[in-house]
């Protein structure tokens, strides 16, 4: 019991003490609590359909940066690994009859094999080299796809594969889960030492391999590992829809990718999770215009970038928030010094 | 023999084209690093364009061409002002300013002419035969175009002062500027002649395709793939590459089973091969690390 209690405590100290104190972590607990219990408030079918999309794409925007953001190489092929995540996923479920929870990793796996694949030719690029030449990967399996129609459906894809779980709520739950858990996972990744030196290649490889660090080792390394989460989200996708087609590897869904993350802002993690959940339900909602859909999403991504270059919610966070001069420690933008070191905030 | 021929010609068409959007391409990016990802959807503009003004208002085909040019040259400038100019520092945010404006016109194009295939009518009609095969006049028209305005381009860039300004500000922005170059200005200029070229570009090429608002994909691919395997911001490398793409492309339609489905995945694959071995590209030269 007392145990209960000295965690409880802690717990309320935490939140009083890190959390409350900084709005942008209110906001993150808030969308935690606001995406677990909108099944509670809302049934809509409809509602929870976009919801799981979105999260399904917070994966796969917040795995683009992984690689792009945080490692610098620029990947414009990013549909390559939600493709053969989706694919691989598909087939093995249609092929061998394994269940959803042994394709999905499975998918990854088969995707974190391709991010190895394309990474080996594409170490040696950097800049627009790179981005230039990873936007022909999905392209090239495009083409294989269509060329053996037997085993791959060709432009129809493979349908009728297994549902990701019985009902809507819990194909939301789980898609919701997994996405909270693997962006957290994607966020600690970046903090820790391998995110530090993934970070301080995008800002300057020569140094980082001048220190002695194996740059190739390590690029490699966030090649699979975005492909790994990249893959989870095209497997989740291909049993959501309960189909993997051509869709999944054309070139406007690596642009789109791009498009998220750039617009909620790289390096972040965070920043391409909101875009999604702006951007993708905005998208459903304009359904009523449907001509003008395309046309008013591109507009509004222009207009933002034109005023907020950083991304969304860089600026948003940059609005609310500013950080120590002394300490380096984020303080709401109302106080008028720091709250761990008291220096004046200006 | 008759299957030899028609890859020839198609090669070589394909290669023109591609050739002046890749040069078109990487003139602005190696002026002011913008990878203009809208490059091709200003080609499409410039193919409607063409479209209205034959059909919509009844000129001739030529009339319609300057003003192709013209206007979509001027829309071109026009968007770099507004949209990619006050972000130019920020490279990502240019780059999804440029996918979002090709996205935009795709949109504006499909909401006036709807998603339907239209055609053109071609600037000169007939043809002659060559051993049997079928050259329509409108293709080598089209070759001469291409090779006329490489020609013109090149004059442009080794001879006058613009294209040394041009060339300089590619080497090395900062001592350009230091040197008395006003470098806003030539990339603006810049801009505009690779906006131009699109434009160009859509016009010899419009009554050899068909309009439709995605018109703009594969060649937007087929020009970067170009610009990567010839070296970014080498002209003698875009032209080159350009026609070895396209005539890989003809090949693989001419011969493979399935060719038409496989043409993107070839040349791409083609594309990748040469990375491996020169990582700049065939004629690039690595830039030195801009840090």
């Amino acid at each position: 019991m007392d145990l209960i209690l000295f965690y409880l405590r802690k717990l309320f100290t935490i939140l009083k003490n890190e959390v409350l104190v900084l709005p942008s972590r209110v906001v993150v607990v808030l969308f935690f609590l606001l995406l677990l219990l909108l099944p509670v408030f809302t049934k809509d079918p409809y509602l929870l359909r976009i919801f799981t999309l979105t999260s399904i794409f917070a994966i796969l925007a917040a795995s683009w940066d992984l690689l792009s953001g945080f490692t610098g190489q620029m990947n414009f092929g990013h549909a390559l690994f939600f493709g053969v995540g989706a694919y691989g996923a598909a087939l093995l479920n249609k092929h061998v009859g394994i269940p959803p929870w042994g394709t999905v990793p499975l998918g990854a796996l088969a995707a974190v094999v391709s991010g190895l694949i394309i990474g080996i030719p594409c170490l040696r690029l950097r800049g627009t080299y790179l981005a230039l030449t990873t936007l022909a990967f999905p392209i090239i399996l495009m083409g294989v796809v269509f060329a053996f129609p037997g085993l791959t459906g060709g432009e129809l894809g493979i349908s009728g594969i297994a549902r990701l779980a019985g009902s809507r709520v819990i194909d939301y739950y789980i898609a919701v889960v997994v996405m909270l858990g693997l962006c957290t996972i994607m966020w600690k990744i970046t903090d820790s030492n391998t995110g530090i030196i993934f970070h301080a290649i995008r800002e300057d490889e020569l140094a980082v391999k001048a220190a002695g660090i194996n740059t190739t080792r390590y690029k490699l390394l966030a090649f699979s590992l975005s492909g790994f989460f990249a893959g989870i989200s095209g497997g989740l996708y291909a049993h959501f829809m309960r189909i993997a087609g051509p869709s999944t590897l054309e070139v406007s869904m690596s642009f789109q990718v791009v498009i998220w993350a750039i617009f909620g802002g790289i390096v972040t993690i965070y920043g391409p999770v909101g875009a999604v959940f702006i951007l993708f339900p905005l998208l459903e909602f304009l359904r009523f215009w449907q001509e003008f859909r395309m046309l008013m999403f591109s507009v509004v991504v222009l207009l933002i970038l034109l005023y907020m270059p950083d991304g969304l919610f860089r600026w948003l966070r940059d609005k609310v928030e500013k950080e120590c001069p002394r300490c380096k420690i984020r303080n709401v933008a109302m106080r008028h010094t720091c709250r761990v070191c008291t220096a004046p905030l200006d | 023999m008759n299957l030899v021929l028609n890859i020839i010609i198609s090669g070589l068409i394909s290669g023109s084209v591609f050739a002046l959007l890749a040069i078109g391409f990487s003139l602005i990016f190696g002026v002011a690093r913008i990878v203009n990802i809208a490059h091709t959807a200003f080609y499409m503009v410039a193919a409607y364009c063409i479209y209205i003004v034959t059909h919509q208002m009844g000129f001739h085909p030529i009339w319609a061409m300057i003003a192709a040019i013209v206007l979509v040259t001027l829309l071109g400038i026009i968007c770099y002002k507004i949209f990619i100019n006050p972000i130019r520092e920020h490279e990502g945010a240019v780059l999804i300013a440029t996918i979002a404006l090709a996205m935009a016109f795709q949109e504006i194009m499909a909401l006036i002419f709807t998603g339907t295939y239209l055609s053109v009518p071609s600037l000169v009609k007939g043809y002659f035969l060559i051993l049997g095969v079928k050259v329509f006049y409108q293709q080598l028209l089209t070759f001469l175009v291409a090779m006329l305005i490489m020609a013109v381009l090149w004059v442009l860039l080794t001879k006058t002062k613009l294209g040394l300004a041009i060339r300089s500000t590619a080497q090395d922005r900062e001592v350009a500027n230091l040197m008395g170059i006003n470098e806003s200005q030539v990339a603006m200029m810049t801009m505009g002649a690779s906006v131009g070229l699109a434009a160009l570009t859509g016009a010899v090429v419009v009554p050899l395709t068909i309009l439709e608002p995605h018109m703009w994909m594969h060649p937007l691919i087929m020009m970067m793939a170009v610009v990567v395997l010839g070296g970014l911001g080498s002209l003698k490398g875009s032209f080159l590459g350009a026609y070895i793409l396209g005539f890989a492309e003809a090949l693989v339609v001419f011969l493979a089973p399935m060719g038409a489905f496989l043409k993107g995945s070839v040349a791409l694959s083609i594309m990748i091969l040469v990375l491996l071995i020169r990582p700049e590209g065939l004629f690039g030269v690595s830039f030195e690390e801009e840090r």
